[in-house]
């Protein structure tokens, strides 16, 4: 909590909670923030350091092993491959048409929910939006009542530093410790058991831009964490922390030198462009890397067998393209690392010289496919671009990249030099008119992960299904300062849908069913053995869908939109639960959450304008929702 | 809770006691301002727009009183339209996100240059413009930016420029600023800024600068506008205020246009 300063003016300091100069102010965010706090009494302080409890001793074991149990989901893509599959079967396409409410808990908040609740032995971890609490919810009790909450008290002024929402997509575990972002740019690791705050380490500056949101990584010893505010002149990185203390062991940067980049002779990128030295600095004008933006605010995997980790880099900012000549490396790219080192081992480009907002930061998704009759070891990336990608994730080669939605913007993916082929006439201007372009700025799929089941060998995408159109002029002020933009304004796709759940057969590059949505789908999706699928709409429907099929099996209505990831676990009783948060927000939910004038075609960045009836469909909120069979 | 309905007692003049109210409730000019953005706001209030605050609170018989939020994207949204404050005193009259009042004052974009460096700009098609270090502040992508930014781009004007983000470093003091900053220390050659800006840091101390109004007003090759009138805002609907704002402007003419000179604001 901020200490007031000096009062200066004549009003009441009720209402004027003062900062000093050298801090944002968020007014009466105090006042309007429900108090949330532990209502039970301390736990007793541990005394032995890494004390085991019996409760948490399955959960000892490294987290590449603790991955591979489905009764835990204990990291927010549920593994390193992010595969979001789980093989329980106990509720499947059979039963689902059964499942129920099995409790409820309110956050307590109304911003954007993003987060994927953890379950980490007889507990479930929510994180919730800005304030960034960490909610430990007793599953061996009847209705999961709260142990404890964590508060890490991040500065009020965050928020208004944040692009797009108060969001947090989650957590990580590993060692008995929980490890999470917080929009101030601390990542924080909590004792598991007691709720105790181990280390918090400071990684960046609200006051330049930066925020944290994504959900952080734990390879062996490190967890691994990456910004965000690439509108605002941040330059992109990703930091591996020791996960025992804190420290930060490596930072690799998006743009500049290679020694920022950690670029040495171990990298050996497959295709040309991406080879010399300093394409960080030479691929922009003189210094323009300095704010080039490159934020990695996504997805992360790791792959054991190759020591490879895998990560993307967000759009070019805050220069227009005008301002940019050349392919503004590494921005809109994917990056292969040694975890342990940091150094670069492959990159490539989905995105060269971006002109539409297309970040590069969806997951990768790990698996191994028999391509032209080859065992190969590929990553699936379902671009913001508009193309599903198989790559080979030892060298960085692409396999294919097909068309998952409509695309105006290129014409495909040249596999022999990797190169996406744009579409002139559709580039953007100011003061050019440019229709239809598609996909939109959110892309064809935003930061909402995909699933995929190694049983149907299909790729569950939540898709959006938006163009957008550039024109004329709109006059804008930021501090004091009038500015000009082109006038932005999203709409839905062909068809009149927002959005597109699809099902995708990786193999054969197509689309195997798909079920239209209102909105765009910026939920997560879970897939089970049990050949179910599960995922959330904007309107707030949390359905069921057979794998197989795309037929609906079940469905119930939420309060608030969905834009978290469901996850399924078994509880200590021995049951299939499956649970999601909801509470609209995000980019495509800043009309409910931050409550945005529909009237303004150009809110959101234009965004607004496509989502201006969803008012009328939901409200704010902040629930998580568990289900089970009767 | 307990605070919200204290501030709302106090605003409508009643002390939270028993005791009935002796003087009629008086008046308050709610303002939503950035505390750290001089030449027009600051916490302690050193700002063009806090001392129009006063003018217009004279005048309305109120007192002023502020919601500081840094002005980035959100600020409407969060102060104006949140309903914690009723009054941004300088959006451009065209401004979407608010009702705007008749202009008060228009200004342009300027060139700042250091005296002793002997240049002579004035326009954009300047040729100079091509090789001399030239800054300008940035916003973010999209095509969003200032017009000098377009401008140059347009005119493939872009290894010799320097960007320096409108946000800046909110720990320093004025983060705008930092863009005539380095025209005085010699980071760049020339700046082309927003013209209060530039007119009120060119009256501090160091080097003099030169402060000129950025020729055509309307760039040829953009299409832009580089001088723009700015107004008082208030919400959608505020008629009323509006109105009372307006008159207020237009009784207190002599002082704003003293204000304005006081304060550097360059008025093509």
């Amino acid at each position: 909590m901020p200490l007031p300063a000096q009062d200066t003016s004549s009003s009441p300091p009720a209402l004027n909670s003062v900062l000093g100069t050298r801090a944002l102010l968020v007014a009466l965010v105090l006042a309007l923030l429900p108090a949330c706090k532990d209502k039970s009494p301390k736990p007793p302080a541990s005394t032995a350091s890494g004390a085991k409890s019996p409760q948490l001793d399955k959960a000892q074991f490294d987290v590449s092993q603790l991955q591979e149990d489905d009764t835990q989901w204990v990291m927010a893509a549920k593994n390193h491959a992010n595969t979001r599959f789980s093989r329980l079967t106990d509720i499947n396409a059979t039963n689902v048409k059964d499942l129920k409410v099995a409790w409820t808990y309110s956050t307590g908040f109304v911003r954007g929910h993003e987060a994927a609740p953890l379950v980490v032995g007889d507990t479930m971890y929510v994180v919730t939006p800005f304030p960034n609490h960490l909610v430990a919810l007793d599953l061996s009790k009847e209705g999961a009542p709260m142990k404890w909450v964590y508060e890490p008290q991040p500065s009020p002024a965050a928020q208004g530093v944040a692009c797009c929402d108060h969001v947090n997509r989650g957590a990580a575990y590993a060692d008995g410790r929980l490890f999470y972002n917080t929009l101030d740019n601390h990542t924080v690791a909590v004792d598991a058991q007691t709720g105790k705050e181990l280390w918090k380490t400071k990684l960046g500056d609200i006051n330049k831009g930066e925020t944290m949101t994504m959900a952080p990584l734990v390879v062996r010893d490190k967890v691994i964490v990456g910004n965000s505010g690439g509108e605002f002149g941040v330059r992109g990185w990703a930091a591996a922390l020791s996960t025992k203390t804190g420290a930060v062991l490596w930072r690799a940067y998006s743009t500049g030198p290679d020694s920022d980049v950690l670029i040495g002779p171990n990298f050996k990128p497959f295709y040309e462009q991406d080879r010399g030295k300093d394409l960080g600095v030479k691929s922009w004008p003189p210094e323009q890397w300095k704010i080039g933006g490159g934020t990695v605010w996504g997805w992360l995997s790791y792959d054991p067998e190759l020591d490879l980790l895998y990560y993307g880099t967000g759009n070019p900012g805050p220069w227009n393209p005008e301002q940019r000549p050349g392919d503004n490396k590494w921005t809109c790219g994917i990056f292969a690392r040694k975890p342990d080192t940091g150094e670069a081992v492959w990159f490539y480009q989905w995105s060269p010289h971006d002109l539409f907002d297309h970040d590069g930061i969806n997951e990768a998704i790990i698996t191994n496919l028999t391509v032209n009759g080859q065992p190969r070891k590929v990553l699936i990336h379902p671009g913001r671009t508009g193309y599903v990608y198989v790559l080979d994730r030892a060298t960085g080669e692409v396999l294919s990249a097909v068309p998952f939605a409509h695309i105006t913007t290129s014409k495909g993916v040249d596999l022999k030099t990797g190169k996406l082929v744009p579409v002139l006439e559709k580039s953007p201007g100011l003061g050019k008119t440019v229709r239809d372009i598609c996909p939109a700025a959110p892309g064809a799929k935003d930061w909402s992960p995909a699933a995929f089941s190694p049983q149907t060998g299909l790729l569950y995408i939540p898709g959006n299904n938006l163009c957008q159109d550039e024109q004329g002029l709109e006059a804008n002020y930021i501090a004091g300062t009038p500015y000009l933009g082109a006038n932005v304004r999203m709409y839905p796709g062909p068809g009149g849908n927002g959005g597109e759940f699809i099902a995708w057969d990786v193999l054969n590059g197509k689309k195997v069913w798909s079920i239209p949505e209102l909105f765009p789908v910026f939920s997560g999706a879970l897939v089970t053995a049990g050949d179910v699928v599960f995922y959330g709409t904007m309107d707030g429907w949390f359905k069921a869908l057979h794998a197989r099929t795309g037929q609906e099996l079940w469905k119930f209505k939420v309060g608030s939109g969905i834009i978290g990831q469901p996850i399924t676990f078994r509880g200590p009783d021995g049951t299939q639960y499956v649970s999601v948060l909801s509470g609209v927000g995000g980019w495509a939910g800043a009309i409910v959450a931050g409550q945005l004038d529909p009237r303004d075609q150009s809110a959101a960045l234009g965004f607004a304008n496509a989502m201006k009836e969803l008012p009328k469909y939901t409200t704010r909120g902040g629930m998580l929702y568990t289900f089970r069979l009767p | 809770m307990i605070a919200q309905t204290l501030a709302v007692l106090l605003l409508l003049g009643a002390a939270p006691s028993t005791e009935p109210p002796a003087a009629p409730p008086e008046r308050v000019l709610r303002v939503c301002a950035d505390p750290n953005n001089l030449p027009f706001s600051n916490q302690r209030q050193e700002g063009l727009e806090n001392r129009l605050a006063e003018l217009l609170a004279r005048e309305l018989k109120a007192t002023v009183q502020y919601t500081w939020w840094a002005q980035r994207r959100g600020f409407i949204r969060n102060t104006l339209k949140a309903g914690l404050c009723d009054v941004v005193l300088g959006v451009p009259a065209d401004f979407e996100l608010a009702l705007t009042t008749r202009p008060y004052y228009r200004s342009t974009y300027v060139f700042v240059y250091r005296k002793d460096r002997g240049l002579k700009l004035g326009s954009l098609e300047d040729e100079a413009l091509r090789t001399l270090k030239v800054g300008v502040h940035l916003i973010g992508d999209d095509m969003a930016n200032t017009p000098p930014a377009h401008a140059l781009a347009r005119r493939g004007i872009v290894n010799n420029v320097v960007g320096y983000t409108l946000y800046g470093d909110y720990t320093q003091e004025n983060p705008p600023s930092a863009l005539i900053e380095a025209v005085r220390r010699g980071e760049v050659d020339v700046a082309i800024a927003w013209g209060p800006l530039a007119g009120y840091f060119a009256l501090r101390p160091g080097p003099e600068l030169e402060v000129v109004p950025v020729q055509p007003r309307k760039d040829t090759a953009t299409g832009l506008p580089f001088v723009f009138d700015i107004s008082v805002g208030v919400r959608r609907g505020d008629k009323a205020l509006k109105a009372e704002l307006e008159a207020a402007l237009s009784r207190r003419r002599p002082e704003v246009e003293a204000l304005l000179t006081e304060y550097g604001v360059p008025r093509p």
